[in-house]
């Protein structure tokens, strides 16, 4: 007891209590840490604005809501790339999924396709980024080890065989598995979309896909304003903001207005085949009935879409 | 008359189970009539249209005329005159006109094709029978089956426009929009630019070995 009455003055002295010191300490990295965590509020800018960052997922947008992401997107491409482009959102097709079919013995990697893709999908134009790689590949195997997506010399070299490779539309996706925050999913024709808004860039599904279908936007896609594409969809080509993945979509904002994909029209030999699955007069099914068609990796388990086959 | 518990159990499990079976099994027919898509009326959609082939009618003389112009001969001008040589297949003998013509096609004449009978300028099929221009794609698939079958299933030759002929037309390549008829086969040219990968494969070749 007499201890407690020789410390109790202490309690009174202010100047040298250690209790409040502690206080004050905590108290001020307490505020710095609060500001230091507030401080990218300062540094908002206008294409960092509190709509988009509050904005749903797209499948929980209603159509009021949608009007108002796609007006705010328009007018970002028109501020950030002086290009008036039109948003468009069209549904998938009711009883209609969709299959890409590629005749390897026909292609004859003239990159095409790929130049198409760049051009259709407004894709960044100094890396050439394009949703479709074209494999010089030789003859008598698969082997992808052996394969050459750089080649730049005559086609067809002899030998050679050609495989362009893009999104296989997946039924048993592992970059939708894999996605932890359901910012990627498939549609119900068959389509693996992203919703470039919702993606945080953990790049997961990169990491998950097989055939190295999915791309990083590592910096802000660079096109001049004329050659930007102006007919542009949500879920498919419009310009990607830097930091999210992207994907083939078969081309949805064509397709699912009935058109072909780019890459199809940009095919000068008919190596590739587009249609409907469900359509037993469609020549996708003509195809995969009457010629020997076969998947990539079809070990993996994950049930593409995409088929190819040699005469 | 004395039935045990055990039997009676029996008859009504018994009667369960093919009551179970039976439902199952009407499900089962149910699920393999499948319901069969409604095959569109070929007059309700879209054409597919082909282009249409550059037909001749003249060839050039390679000389001009006073005001400058090339001077161009109808084909009649000399092959209503002259009589063709049945096996002739190549530039080689002729003395004029043609000489630029290189033909690399199989065992083929001129007159495989071009018809002597209607003076050179339209084709005719193995069998003598003149093919009207519309018809053309006839007399490459009387040998090229195959390419032709494949054709006609929409894999084969370049194509734009609709997969979804009730949206809107298709427009499709014709054989010599790709191939030249005397020098079919398809030649090597340079591709479109590759990618600029982040990360070059380390070798030019771009293999990993």
């Amino acid at each position: 007891m007499s201890d407690s009455q020789v410390q109790l003055p202490i309690i009174d002295q202010p100047q040298s209590n250690r209790r409040g010191f502690m206080k004050t300490v905590g108290a001020t990295l307490g505020l710095a840490a609060w500001a230091a965590a507030m401080k990218p509020l300062l540094e908002l800018t206008e294409d960092v604005n509190a709509d988009e960052f509050l904005q749903n997922h797209y499948r929980e947008l209603t159509a009021e809501q949608k009007a108002v992401v796609f007006k705010r997107l328009e007018e970002d491409a028109k501020k950030e790339y002086n290009a008036d482009v039109t948003i468009s959102d069209p549904a998938p097709i009711e009883n209609v999924q969709f299959g890409y079919a590629l005749n390897l013995s026909v292609c004859i990697g003239c990159r095409k396709c790929a130049e198409a893709c760049h051009i259709e999908n407004n894709h960044d134009r100094a890396s050439n980024n394009s949703y479709i790689r074209v494999f010089e590949m030789e003859m008598g195997g698969i082997d992808f080890e052996k394969g050459n997506a750089t080649y730049d010399h005559p086609v067809p070299a002899p030998g050679k065989y050609y495989m362009p490779v893009q999104c296989q539309q997946c039924e048993n996706a592992p970059c939708v598995t894999a996605c932890p925050i359901e910012a990627t999913w498939k549609e119900p024709d068959g389509i693996v979309v992203v919703d470039y808004n919702w993606c945080i860039g953990c790049r997961y599904c990169e990491a998950a896909c097989p055939y190295h279908a999915r791309r990083f936007n590592w910096e802000k896609p660079e096109i001049p304003a004329e050659e930007v594409n102006p007919n542009q969809s949500y879920l498919s080509n419009r310009i990607r903001p830097q930091g999210v993945m992207e994907k083939c979509t078969f081309c949805l904002h064509r397709t699912r207005e009935g058109r072909l994909p780019a890459c199809l029209e940009a095919c000068p030999t008919g190596a590739r085949v587009f249609g409907n699955l469900l359509d037993p007069d469609s020549e996708i099914r003509w195809v995969i009935e009457n010629k020997r068609t076969f998947v990539l990796k079809e070990e993996l388990g994950t049930k593409p879409r995409f088929f190819y086959y040699f005469d | 008359m004395k039935v045990s518990a055990g039997k009676t159990l029996f008859t009504v499990g018994l009667i369960a189970i093919s009551a179970l079976a039976a439902q199952i099994y009407a499900n089962v027919e149910k699920n393999v009539d499948v319901e069969t898509p409604v095959r569109l009326n070929q007059a309700d959609l879209f054409p597919v249209n082909l282009n249409a082939p550059k037909l001749l009618s003249h060839v050039s003389t390679g000389q001009i005329d006073s005001d400058g112009n090339p001077i161009q001969l109808s084909c009649q001008s000399c092959h209503s005159v002259r009589v063709p040589d049945p096996k002739n297949g190549s530039q080689g003998p002729l003395l004029s006109f043609h000489q630029d013509l290189d033909f690399v096609h199989g065992k083929l004449v001129c007159i495989s094709c071009h018809n002597p009978e209607g003076s050179f300028s339209n084709f005719r099929l193995a069998s003598g029978q003149s093919v009207e221009p519309e018809n053309l794609m006839e007399l490459c698939a009387q040998c090229h089956g195959p390419q032709f079958r494949d054709y006609q299933h929409g894999s084969h030759g370049g194509m734009t426009g609709y997969w979804d002929l009730t949206k809107g037309p298709r427009q499709r390549n014709h054989c010599i929009d790709c191939h030249d008829p005397h020098q079919p086969a398809f030649p090597q040219f340079r591709p479109a630019a590759g990618p600029k990968d982040r990360f070059p494969p380390h070798h030019e070749k771009g293999t990993h070995e």
